[in-house]
């Protein structure tokens, strides 16, 4: 695709759901950290493929087959572009997330010894928090945590004392979810290093936000999910370094991970597919693919530009409301603002939005930890994607304080 | 004594009035800061239904062979919405509010609060609700 200039109306006319109204209101759609919504073209994809292309992937010798196993693959390729990876097969299709990291805890895990260390950190998403306290009850390991400041800032200094050659592995994000930091990951990386450890980086939040470099970042992992940029949902990506994900045994049994298999035993395929157990999400990952494509069309240093003026612009006018209180005021945020209004509870300013046709998320966010932090049961969130406007941040300022007034 | 059903009517020929959701709220809202509290001496954890968006407390006791009710909430609509079903639940037998369906939530249009998906301990509540009837049923 070619790039073309930031036309923000042109790029809204492309998202089909932005159109629709809601309790009577045009939708207005801050909810993007929780899921983005849908471009034309990847919406037409699925629907190609499954009009046209339907077929079973990496065994057929049909026409059909091959021609699906061909688009899956070209979509692999792309996203090892964006990623700036090496290799194509260093791009594993998982279910999203939640299933890559719970991929590498298990499949990396089992390269773990009793006493070894894991590090995450205070913000993370209960999907990267979880799947680790399980290997860590599994193989007897240890799991330690990156304090946070009250500006939603991890503790660096700190960081680097808890690293020691014990640390085997470091499970950051690179986005949180509910406060919107952007942390380090740069020097968290190449600490960690030092120790020998590897790391993985949760890019469930970033990808969409700003361009990604594997190589650069000299990350070990990298994982996000589809449908937080732009894709279907049920389809995301793990991305691992050929040799370390060469070390680790397979995460699933099943069709297509294996080379021959006799009853007594069976030796496995090689990358990709040795991550790849039975029929993959084939739609999804096509057009996962496509959603990559659509977003190297893009001027993303605009887009990025025009995310951080809403966050500016609606961070402001959100100051000017009596009793706000901001969560997550990190001098490197990308856009998503958490607050409370004193005297509200989030549960029914979200309610009395939706009924004005605004979207935000209100509750915990998936991240308790960071709640207890700030000792409240939840924040309300919005959070912008690059087809959202000043005006859009206007109606929701306005249905704001209309909410406030209601329940004060 | 009027009985589930002539309650649950009289509800739905109140909200039938507002046609605007922001009134239908403002009234919920209203509803809200008129509930039946419960006695904060019983505002524990075994009365307290943790939902992931909104806290309910509930307590249930039988007063002359009736059910009464008391509750509260963090949230002002949630509270609302437990007005609204002590409203029809409370001075009932027991046997009564085992049986009763509550169709005039989803009548009156907030059925979304009811879903299990927005946990926000409503459905929980009338669960918590429903079992002490039937506890007190066959004591």
């Amino acid at each position: 695709m070619e790039k073309v200039a930031f036309n923000i109306e042109q790029i809204r006319s492309q998202f089909p759901t932005l159109a629709r109204t809601v309790n009577g209101k045009a939708l207005i759609y801050f909810d993007n950290g929780a899921t983005s919504q849908k471009p034309q073209v990847v919406i037409d994809r699925i629907n190609e493929y499954y009009t046209l292309e339907n077929a079973n992937i990496h065994r057929g010798v049909h026409t059909l087959s091959q021609e699906a196993t061909t688009a899956y693959e070209e979509a692999r390729i792309s996203i090892q572009h964006y990623l700036g990876a090496q290799h194509a097969h260093e791009i594993i299709f998982t279910k999203g997330t939640t299933d890559s990291i719970n991929l590498v805890a298990f499949s990396f895990g089992e390269l773990l010894q009793k006493g070894d260390e894991i590090i995450i950190s205070a913000m993370e998403h209960h999907s990267n928090i979880v799947p680790w306290q399980m290997l860590c009850e599994r193989k007897e390991c240890k799991l330690k945590f990156i304090p946070m400041s009250p500006k939603g800032e991890l503790d660096l200094e700190t960081y680097k004392e808890l690293l020691s050659s014990k640390t085997k592995l470091v499970a950051v994000t690179h986005v949180s979810n509910a406060l919107g930091t952007v942390n380090d990951v740069n020097s968290i990386i190449s600490l960690a290093h030092n120790v020998g450890a590897k790391v993985l980086i949760d890019g469930a939040q970033s990808i969409q936000h700003m361009p990604i470099n594997v190589q650069d970042l000299d990350c070990d992992f990298y994982t996000f999910s589809g449908h937080k940029l732009f894709g279907p949902t049920g389809v995301g990506v793990l991305y691992g370094k050929e040799v370390t994900l060469n070390s680790m045994p397979p995460y699933q049994g099943g069709g297509d991970m294996i080379k021959e298999v006799t009853l007594e035993k069976t030796t496995y395929n090689s990358l990709p597919h040795k991550f790849e157990a039975g029929t993959p999400h084939i739609a999804g990952g096509i057009a996962l693919g496509t959603a990559f494509e659509y977003l190297n069309s893009l001027d993303m240093e605009a887009l990025q530009q025009h995310e951080k003026e809403l966050l500016d612009y609606a961070t402001g006018q959100l100051q000017r409301i009596d009793g706000i209180q901001f969560y997550g005021e990190a001098d490197y945020k990308v856009s998503v603002i958490s607050f409370l209004i004193e005297g509200t509870h989030p549960y029914d300013v979200g309610t009395l939005l939706d009924k004005m046709g605004i979207a935000v998320r209100t509750g915990h966010h998936c991240t308790q930890p960071i709640m207890d932090f700030f000792k409240i049961p939840g924040t309300i969130r919005a959070s912008f994607a690059f087809y959202n406007t000043k005006e859009e941040v206007d109606i929701f300022i306005y249905a704001l304080q209309r909410a406030v007034r209601m329940l004060k | 004594m009027k009985s589930i059903q002539e309650i649950e009517r009289e509800i739905i020929d109140e909200f039938s009035i507002y046609d605007d959701w922001m009134d239908k709220y403002e009234y919920i809202i209203e509803i809200g800061k008129d509930l039946p509290l419960i006695d904060p001496s019983k505002k524990s954890d075994d009365k307290l239904i943790k939902g992931c968006q909104s806290r309910v407390w509930v307590d249930a006791e039988k007063k002359d062979g009736k059910m009464i009710f008391t509750a509260d909430s963090d949230a002002i609509i949630t509270k609302g919405i437990i007005g609204l079903l002590i409203r029809v639940l409370s001075h009932q037998t027991p046997e009564k509010v085992a049986k009763a369906e509550l169709g005039f939530i989803k009548e009156i249009g907030l059925q979304e609060h009811l879903s299990p998906t927005r946990s926000n301990g409503l459905v929980s509540m009338i669960q918590q609700m429903k079992l002490a009837a039937i506890k007190q049923s066959t004591l």
